[in-house]
């Protein structure tokens, strides 16, 4: 039984091994292990076997089964892994040439800047005002210390609108207007924010549109300062425009602040080092901003010896033309979708 | 504003760097928007003569050109200008020489074969003038070799080009940068000028002068020189008008000019024999008054709302507009012998509407609409006189006055409030050592107040926060410690804000790019897109293409997709966020402007459907309460693929395709969906409530319904049936198949089919319970609705 034993294990083991599918070790199996087997052919013989050659010759055949046993779970494993990578094979796709690109549309680069300008404001505390396009003339220039006639309505080129009293409604020309429908609104304190769009009556060139965008402050509260002023726009700096690039403030004149500025930033191209861009200066001018303007306070019924305040306005496309380089502000002009699918 | 530094040394010893000088008068507010130095690094220039000019083969740019520059030996260079001939006087700029801004020496250089032994120059390349198209040609008879900073008398000097805020007059001036300067620097500063020789008759004797103006003129002063000799005026004034950027006329208008940009006080030289009566009037303007004035043009003035002031001979004919420009009959010609010099105090308020309604703006309207000094007239007149005697002329004794001085204003200024707005902490005596160098002189202290009288000059100083301003100018911006303020609030967007966001978000995510275009439209458009024309106009466009302000964006949306498809950038889908102006009822002040989302749906396959599905995705992402699209119309809009989109029965905008003869209108091809939605009734609208609605862990059970519904039944009457119909255990309805085919749906007859699923919270629903729920839904639908259950 011995050699014949060895030699059923070894034809087995050998047609295990040969199954080149799972299938044929499926009947690799049957034939090594089923009912007609000589594995169980001899497992049969055991019964009629004296005891103690019954015990020995069992041990044996149990060793064999588990030989053939072990190889058919060794040659499954492999076939299983052979058959898996056949049918991976069989769906293999090149991703490169799948048909179709980004289906995403995209916010205007405009509105993706105002939304993070209004974001580091609202960090800073301040919320978001905001107010119709076309005013009177009492919120675009009366209320702002500009009286009819006053010489410094001439620093805005004004679009007028054909409604009520001669030159009394026009678009506006800043966003300065918000300022006073929030202080007739509310009472102080006051910390907002007022971006928008403003219309000037001017040729477009490089770097001014004649509708464009600004984002005003205002901030009214008990004892602020000038330094408050500046403090405020330098945080803003290094929040918007990054680590090292700083403000600096310099006299300038606006009817409704006193003191007022324009505040420059750190050039963004050269690093405040001096370039083209820049003029050799380091600088460039962002905006306008100063003290709240006592007169403008009363206009509005808040007594100037109670509460004080600062504004500040600037251009948002501007900080967009700083930021992403744009050497023309007029593209924004035509919709070009090739540009503004790139933001 | 041009300043030479050399002019601003006349009355202030300011001998620090050039470059020290533009950063104190940036710090103090005068912006230094360029810096021009004159005559400087023309050392190797020198005058030559243009001896020969010859081609160079092979070469059809430049040319040779040798050059006698007063050795023995000619110099040849090669030269690409062609404004010149042989014989000319030029500027050679000799190997070497480093010109004004140039980046390095001019070396020998061999072009094409001729070799260069240095430059001919242009007024731009010597610093002179914005003149790059040819050389410099110069006057004949200059010594040939002489330096030429020598030959035309040119010094080196630096000329600060300052950008003056409107409210600082006085800084319109050389005096008035000086002495802001000055302080800044701590220097003495000093105005007054050389004394005059008066010794010709007495000016009352000589002219008359009657002033009728009243408010518009409160001050006027008069002199008269006679034996004028009119010529060129003395260099230093001629060079430093040029340098200021005026261009030198004569000795008697050069010296009015001059002036003018040292004290900032215009003034206007008349013929005294051409003023007939001998003298000058001034008076308010009659209606529709003419007059000539100096630049030629006929004006007409007494028509606006506001008095126009004219100065007039005694006959009363109009001479001049007071303080904007004189007229032509009396203007000083070289046959001139006698001048009746006028220096006055106009309005600034007048003088600034005339000018403004005339559309005439010169240097001097630009000054009295600001505000002069009605104190300076006197030194001004008599340095006006000074300046044209010394080219010719005998000046008469005294000046004619009339009007008075009006008072100077004090104002109280608190240290303490200084230092609170300024968030400084100086001592009293700080805040009073800035404003005295200013001319502000202390009138009466009291303990927490110092009273100060303001200088004449100073007309934008009335209150105390104009001196708030002078101090901080004075003490420095950038030496006020930076704070920030601790606000008392947290920062937040509103609701309307971050969903205005939000659907950006979701206009981008459903493959929509952001388009902003013009609020002003060309006047034709409105009735392109089938809106009345009531709409607001602008009363003084700028083009013809932004006259009227947009009810809708679909023009500018149309028209940016036909922008697009000029570059063949088809296939877009856009959405804009912006504002319409819809025209105001009458006794309304200002229009009930919208905030409107747009969106143009204009890819493969787009059309009302795509519409609808965006509006879906909209009302989901804001969690809209019941979304609803009944049929409707819309300008601009398919009359028969249109709807208003509503949120619980009110209205929010509107879904559909725009009117295919619209979109050709605009040269656009294809179909284009439309979504139209007001944000500001979009933000009223109810929303789902906050709360979480739990999910059932049974099975549900799904049934499908087709109907043969009459066409003009809309599906979502019959969706709402059936939603009424199914009950509480409905948590899905789908439409998922719309069929038409007379044959087997019957005339006029279309298929819609339904997927109902149904799911109980607390158990498995039986057979027979949706069996009933079946039954109810066709019975509701069948007898509400021109509608037949399909089998």
């Amino acid at each position: 039984m011995t050699d014949e034993l060895a030699s059923t294990v070894t034809d087995a083991i050998e047609a295990i091994r040969s199954a080149s599918s799972l299938e044929a070790l499926r009947q690799a199996e049957t034939a090594a292990l089923g009912k007609r087997s000589p594995l169980a052919a001899l497992s049969r013989q055991l019964g009629s076997m004296p005891a103690e050659q019954r015990k020995d010759s069992g041990a044996r055949l149990q060793e064999a089964r588990s030989r053939v046993s072990a190889e058919l779970d060794r040659r499954r494993a492999e076939l299983e892994i052979a058959e898996r990578s056949r049918r991976h094979e069989a769906e293999r796709m090149d991703l490169t040439e799948v048909i179709g690109e980004s289906s995403r549309g995209h916010v205007h680069l405009l509105s993706q800047t105002r939304d993070e300008l209004e974001d580091v404001f609202v960090g800073m505390g301040y919320r978001v005002a905001e107010g119709p396009e076309v005013e009177t003339d009492w919120y675009n220039f009366e209320a702002l210390n500009m009286p009819p006639a006053h010489p410094a309505r001439g620093m805005w080129d004004t679009l007028y609108v054909r409604w009520g009293e001669p030159e009394s409604t026009v678009m506006r020309t800043h966003t300065s207007p918000v300022q006073i429908r929030v202080m007739e609104a509310q009472s102080p304190p006051i910390y907002i924010v007022a971006p928008g769009r403003v219309y000037r009556r001017d040729t477009p060139d490089a770097r001014h549109l004649a509708t464009f965008h600004q984002i005003e402050g205002l901030v009214i509260d008990r004892g602020i300062t000038f330094g408050d002023l500046a403090g405020t726009i330098e945080t803003f700096t290094g929040s918007y425009f990054g680590p090292g690039i700083h403000s600096r403030l310099r006299p300038s004149y606006f009817p409704f602040t006193e003191p007022s500025a324009e505040f420059e930033v750190t050039c963004a191209i050269c690093k405040g080092d001096g370039c083209r861009t820049c003029s050799d200066t380091g600088w460039v001018e962002l905006g306008g901003c100063g003290m709240v303007h006592p007169n403008v306070l009363r206009a509005v019924g808040i007594d100037p010896e109670q509460w004080s305040g600062f504004a500040f306005g600037f251009g948002i496309d501007r900080c967009a033309q700083v930021r992403h380089e744009i050497a023309d502000m007029r593209v924004f002009l035509d919709n070009d979708i090739r540009l503004l699918s790139q933001f | 504003m041009r300043v030479p530094l050399s002019w601003l040394r006349d009355f202030a010893p300011i001998e620090v760097p050039p470059e020290e000088v533009a950063a104190t008068l940036d710090r103090l507010g005068l912006v230094v928007e360029a810096i021009d130095r004159v005559g400087q690094g023309l050392e190797g220039v020198v005058v030559a003569r243009v001896s020969e000019i010859s081609s160079i083969p092979g070469a059809d740019r430049i040319r040779r050109v040798v050059v006698d520059a007063g050795d023995a030996d000619p110099v040849e260079v090669v030269c690409g200008a062609w404004n010149f001939n042989e014989g000319d006087v030029v500027a050679l700029a000799t190997v070497g020489t480093v010109l004004p801004g140039a980046p390095g020496p001019i070396t020998r250089r061999k072009m094409k074969g001729a070799v260069s032994n240095g430059m001919l120059c242009s007024g731009a390349e010597l610093g002179l003038s914005e003149d790059h198209a040819g050389i410099l040609v110069l006057p004949s008879g200059l010594e040939l070799g002489a330096r030429f900073t020598d030959a035309m008398g040119i010094t080196a000097d630096v000329v600060f080009d300052l950008d003056i805020t409107p409210n600082r007059p006085d800084a319109m001036s050389i005096v008035g940068v000086a002495r802001d300067l000055a302080a800044a620097l701590r220097v003495p500063f000093d105005r007054a000028g050389p004394a005059l020789d008066e010794s010709g008759p007495d000016a009352t004797s000589v002219a008359t002068i009657r002033l009728e103006a009243g408010e518009l003129c409160p001050r006027f002063a008069a002199r008269v020189m006679t034996d004028v000799v009119v010529s060129d005026a003395p260099d230093v004034v001629a060079r430093r008008l040029t340098l200021a950027g005026m261009r030198p006329i004569n000795s008697v208008v050069d010296a009015s000019n001059y002036v003018m940009l040292e004290l900032g006080q215009p003034s206007h030289p008349y013929d005294l024999d051409r003023l007939p009566g001998g003298g000058l009037l001034v008076r308010p303007a009659r209606p529709a008054e003419i007059l000539v004035t100096l630049d030629g043009v006929e004006r007409r003035l007494g028509d606006g709302p506001h008095p126009d002031c004219l100065i007039c001979d005694l006959e009363g004919n109009p001479v001049g507009i007071a303080g904007v420009m004189g007229g032509a009959s009396s203007e000083i010609s070289e046959s001139t012998t006698r001048v009746l010099l006028e220096v006055a105090y106009f309005d600034p308020m007048a003088v600034a509407r005339t000018s403004k309604r005339l559309g005439l703006r010169t240097e001097a309207s630009a000054r009295f609409e600001r505000g002069c000094d009605p104190e300076a007239l006197e030194l001004a007149a008599a340095r006006v006189c000074a300046l044209t005697a010394a080219a010719g002329a005998r000046v008469s004794a005294g000046a004619i006055v009339e009007g008075g001085v009006p008072p100077r204003r004090r104002i109280r200024v608190r240290p303490a409030r200084v230092n609170r707005l300024l968030g400084t902490s100086l001592a009293p005596p700080a805040v009073t050592e800035y404003l005295e160098p200013l001319g502000f002189t202390i009138q009466a202290e009291e303990p927490d107040a110092v009273e100060v009288e303001v200088p004449s000059w100073r007309p934008d100083v009335s209150e105390e926060i104009d001196l708030v301003e002078e101090v901080a100018r004075h003490h420095g911006y950038s030496r006020i410690e930076r704070t920030v303020p601790l606000t008392p609030q947290v920062g937040s967007l509103t609701t309307y804000q971050r969903e205005r966001r939000r659907l950006r978000e979701v206009m981008a995510g459903a493959g929509l790019t952001e388009v902003w275009t013009p609020s002003m439209l060309p006047e034709g458009d409105h009735a392109l897109v089938g809106l009345d024309p009531a709409h607001l106009e602008i009363e003084n466009p700028l083009s013809r293409d932004e006259t009227v302000l947009r009810r809708t964006m679909l023009p500018g949306i149309l028209r940016a997709l036909r922008y697009n498809a000029g570059h063949r950038n088809v296939g877009l889908r856009v959405f804009e966020v912006g504002h319409v102006f819809p025209p105001p009822a009458p006794g309304q002040r200002l229009p009930d402007e919208r905030e409107l989302l747009s969106a143009a749906l204009w890819a493969d396959g787009d059309d009302a459907a795509a519409a609808v599905r965006l509006w879906r995705t909209v009302a989901d992402a804001l969690r809209l309460d019941s979304p609803a699209l009944v049929a409707s119309t819309s300008a601009g809009l398919h009359p028969a693929r249109c709807a208003q989109a509503r949120v619980a029965g009110e209205p929010v905008g509107h879904v559909g395709e725009v009117d295919p003869s619209v979109v050709a209108a605009f040269g656009v091809e294809g179909r284009v969906g439309w979504l139209e939605l007001d944000l500001g009734l979009l933000a009223d609208a109810p929303r789902h409530p906050g709360s979480a609605q739990p999910v059932s862990v049974y099975p549900s059970s799904d049934i499908d319904l087709a109907f043969a519904v009459d066409e003009g039944v809309p599906a979502a009457t019959v969706e709402a049936t059936l939603r009424d119909a199914a009950g509480e255990l409905l948590s899905g309805l789908w439409l998922f198949d719309v069929y038409r085919d007379a044959t087997v749906v019957g005339e006029g007859r279309r298929s819609l089919a339904w997927r109902l699923r149904f799911v109980a919270l607390d158990r498995t629903l039986t057979d027979d319970e949706v069996a009933e729920i079946r039954r109810r839904c066709i019975e509701a639908v069948e007898s509400n609705h021109p509608a037949a259950l399909r089998g």
